[in-house]
């Protein structure tokens, strides 16, 4: 309990050094919301023109005054305005966090039923043909970059078949399940493909190394069925690693897919953050990228409480 | 043998895919489009609703279904009626009338008006709305509205290209009424074709017909917008008939357009043209004779068939058809690399120099294989150029700080040859400082060509300065591409304009 009220004191830490490196960084890059908004033709405009549109944008003011106001801002819950979008930063990036939650969840689900059992038949079937051919597969699946994989998939699907999900306007899962279930499904095995190869990887060399163990030799001579040895005494130990690369990769979905959302337009969180980087809208980059550093913290933390549950012998916060 | 095995393949691909198409669920059944809707797409959406604010091409392709300016400029880009039915210039040129359609509604039920008009132009005059397109308009002296359906202009000045300058979106008339109220760009009330009913940036426009609109009826009920990021995947969409009618960007996937037998591309040259910008203030290319060099010892045509497939046509500093010049007759069109190392060695650099070419990825899509062409083409004169590709907003910064060496870019071009040129090419211009380059002929010819009246002896004038643009060099203008759109074949009635407007979808129909 003390650990995990030590690791949430953190949190407001990391979160304000998050905000300040984005703040100044985002700053620091050349163009602002004027250039973004007017392209090459901001140069017709007059000093006074210029000022009137930095005044709007929020922009005329020295970046610590800035980032003091934003801050004031933050401590009442409040995020800012959305230039682009002329709404609270908040509400634009709650509208499209649930599709980014739900994409990293159905792809960590394909990852995990797919990669944990090819993982564990490759490990069982060590240095056989099938072990071999787990293994090139693995391969394929972390070499091929997703952004192909998903080109390949529409194209096969529009040019062999004629059929493609509904792309352009997104259906929340609670307004029509099966048409949101339609449209995630190939995004979602686009980037479960290449973390189940990771997965499966992971699983197989965990694997390997616990079934050398000597309870698990142990364990055998004591009879116990194969099956139970696998499954009951060797995977939840061989399971810690895959916990762990499971969290990283979730925590890095939770930022948003940019490349798989691009390409599928789906309106997510990672296209959000691109769109306004692309479109200088300050306040929100601010917003998202600190909505995401809480994420990736929060799934940090989630993974470190889980291999408590894997393993009892883990004590959190003990020296 | 592989042909007949695919078709062999593909043929077996019918039935699985209707599988395929259940296993996806409903989403995956190919949206049937309903006849009274368009569903569009395009790669790149809109970024604000204020007409007045707004210069992304995107931007201005939504607004001008929506608002109307005085006039518009047709296909072959001559000026019609839009809210005005007609317009005088006086006879000195200084007072420009127009007389307003009685039947032009704005789409919240209130005439358009001449007050309208008065209130639409003082927005953009002032300063504090930051309107890039004041710079059009500085000649505007007064505006005397004598009844609601007539507005008279007195400038300061013989100033005929504003007319054209009017055309644009970026003149467009707004209510008063919202002007006062300060919610021009919040709701998006013109008197054009279509009502904004919803818009979720980057993600979907959605639009309904005007019915009131002095034009007359629309041929659908609505236009629907998708943004799809990824040109690839709006063909694939296309495919399968979610999407009626896209705007292409990228030759490489327009050119796949044809090989659909459902689809059917309409491409037209337009006004924008590549060009590589020399930076006249900086060492060497402030010697004529090493921009002229330069000139001589780049192959237009290549580079257009290399980094553009051959979409599109080499141009001088005139794309507007009825006033350019035939690019053979300029300055060194016809590649002359002994001319080049000779022009080099006059200026004292026979051995050449190294200089860096900057361009914004992705804008336009060919913009690194036409500097690296460019750079394989200078190299044969010993000039080293060094390729620095950037993020748009970077690039724009250095750009408009002159702040480079050389530049690729895609500039956007006008219907009328002074709007588009005194911006770069007079002493007062306000883009001085990225072409820095001036000469009294320039200076002189446009001033000429903005007072000068008569149709026959503008063209005169401005063939005369584009003589000698090509020919002093300050930049080296490569050729102008297409504007693509692409459409299901049941969709009639699109007319393509070389200033990319898309406009007539108010008179698409769907079969």
């Amino acid at each position: 309990m003390t650990y995990l009220l030590r690791r949430l004191a953190v949190f407001p830490l990391v979160l304000i050094g998050v905000s300040i490196v984005v703040f100044v960084a985002i700053r620091m890059v050349p163009g602002d919301a004027i250039t973004a908004m007017l392209g090459t033709e901001a140069g017709l405009l007059t000093p006074a023109q210029r000022e009137a549109l930095a005044a709007y944008f929020g922009i005329d003011q020295p970046w610590f005054v800035q980032y003091g106001r934003w801050l004031a801002g933050l401590l009442h819950g409040n995020l800012g305005i959305s230039s682009t979008y002329g709404k609270p930063v908040l509400d634009v990036i709650l509208e499209r966090f649930p599709l980014t939650l739900e994409l990293a969840l159905l792809s960590m689900i394909i990852a995990l039923v797919v990669g944990v059992p090819a993982g564990v038949f490759a490990a069982t079937h060590n240095e056989k043909f099938s072990d071999l051919g787990v293994r090139v597969a693995a391969m394929i699946g972390q070499s091929t970059p997703n952004f192909v994989l998903a080109l390949l998939i529409i194209y096969t699907l529009s040019a062999g078949f004629g059929v493609l999900p509904a792309m352009g306007e997104f259906s929340p899962l609670w307004q029509d399940p099966l048409r949101n279930l339609g449209q995630l499904i190939l995004p979602a095995i686009t980037l479960g493909f290449a973390f189940a190869a990771s997965v499966t990887r992971v699983s197989r060399s965990a694997m390997l190394d616990v079934l050398s163990d000597d309870y698990v030799r142990t364990a055998r001579s004591k009879g116990v069925s194969a099956r139970g040895v696998i499954w009951r005494h060797a995977l939840p130990n061989a399971l810690i690693p895959v916990v762990t690369l499971s969290g990283i990769e979730f925590g890095y979905l939770l930022g948003g897919a940019v490349i798989v959302e691009q390409i599928y337009a789906l309106p997510g969180l990672g296209r959000l953050v691109l769109d306004a980087i692309l479109q200088r809208d300050y306040a929100l980059v601010q917003g998202c990228v600190l909505f995401i550093a809480f994420n990736f913290m929060i799934v940090n933390l989630l993974v470190d409480l889980t291999y408590v549950a894997l393993d009892p012998r883990i004590r959190l916060g003990e020296q | 043998m592989v042909q007949h095995l695919t078709r062999k393949l593909l043929s077996g691909m019918a039935l699985p895919g209707i599988a395929l198409a259940a296993m996806l669920g409903i989403a995956a059944v190919p949206v049937q489009a309903s006849a009274a809707t368009l569903h569009m797409a395009w790669s790149q959406d809109a970024t604000g609703l204020d007409p007045h604010k707004q210069t992304a091409f995107s931007s201005l392709r939504l607004l001008e279904l929506i608002y109307e300016p005085l006039v518009r400029v047709d296909a072959s880009l001559q000026i019609v009626p839009a809210i005005a039915t007609s317009w005088q210039f006086s006879p000195d040129g200084k007072e420009l009338t127009f007389k307003l359609d009685p039947k032009a509604k704005f789409q919240n039920g209130a005439t358009v008006t001449s007050a309208d008009v008065k209130a639409s132009f003082e927005r953009i005059l002032d300063e504090k709305t930051g309107a890039a397109a004041r710079a059009n308009f500085l000649s505007i002296a007064s505006i005397d509205t004598p009844d609601p359906a007539t507005v008279v202009f007195h400038l300061s000045q013989p100033d005929v290209p504003i007319l054209t300058a009017m055309s644009d979106v970026n003149a467009a008339i707004v209510p008063a009424s919202e002007i006062a109220a300060g919610s021009v760009g919040t709701k998006a009330i013109g008197s054009g074709p279509f009502k904004l009913d919803k818009w979720d940036p980057n993600a979907k426009e959605v639009l309904s017909a005007n019915k009131d609109w002095a034009g007359g009826a629309t041929g659908v009920d609505g236009i629907e917008i998708s943004v799809l990021p990824d040109e690839t995947a709006i063909l694939a969409a296309m495919r399968t008939k979610q999407i009626d009618f896209a705007l292409l960007n990228d030759p490489l996937v327009a050119t796949l357009v044809p090989k659909e037998a459902s689809l059917q591309l309409n491409r037209v040259p337009v006004l924008a043209y590549h060009v590589l910008q020399l930076n006249p203030s900086r060492k060497p290319m402030t010697e004529l004779k090493v921009r002229q060099a330069i000139s001589c010892a780049i192959d237009r045509q290549e580079v257009l068939d290399t980094a553009s497939l051959g979409e599109g046509k080499v141009t001088g500093p005139l794309t507007i058809p009825s006033l350019a010049t035939d690019p053979s007759q300029l300055f060194c069109y016809k590649r002359d690399v002994e001319k080049a190392k000779q022009l080099m060695s006059e200026a004292g650099y026979a051995d050449g120099f190294s200089a860096t070419v900057i361009g914004a990825t992705g804008e336009p899509p060919t913009a690194a294989a036409e500097a690296q062409v460019i750079q394989s083409q200078l190299a044969e004169i010993g000039v080293k150029l060094d390729i620095k590709m950037m993020e748009l907003n970077v690039y724009v910064d250095a750009w408009l700080k002159g702040d480079f060496d050389m530049a690729i870019a895609l500039n956007g071009g006008r219907a009328d040859p002074y709007t588009m040129y005194n911006r770069y090419w007079t002493k007062a211009g306000n883009l001085q400082k990225v072409a820095n380059y001036i000469d009294d002929t320039l200076d002189s010819q446009m001033q000429q060509g903005r007072a000068e009246t008569d149709p026959a002896k503008r063209k005169a004038i401005f063939a005369d300065f584009e003589k000698h643009l090509a020919e002093v060099s300050p930049w080296i203008w490569l050729y102008t591409s297409y504007s693509y759109t692409a459409q299901q074949k049941n969709v009639s009635g699109f007319v393509p304009t070389p200033t990319g407007t898309l406009f007539s979808l108010s008179k698409v129909t769907i079969q």
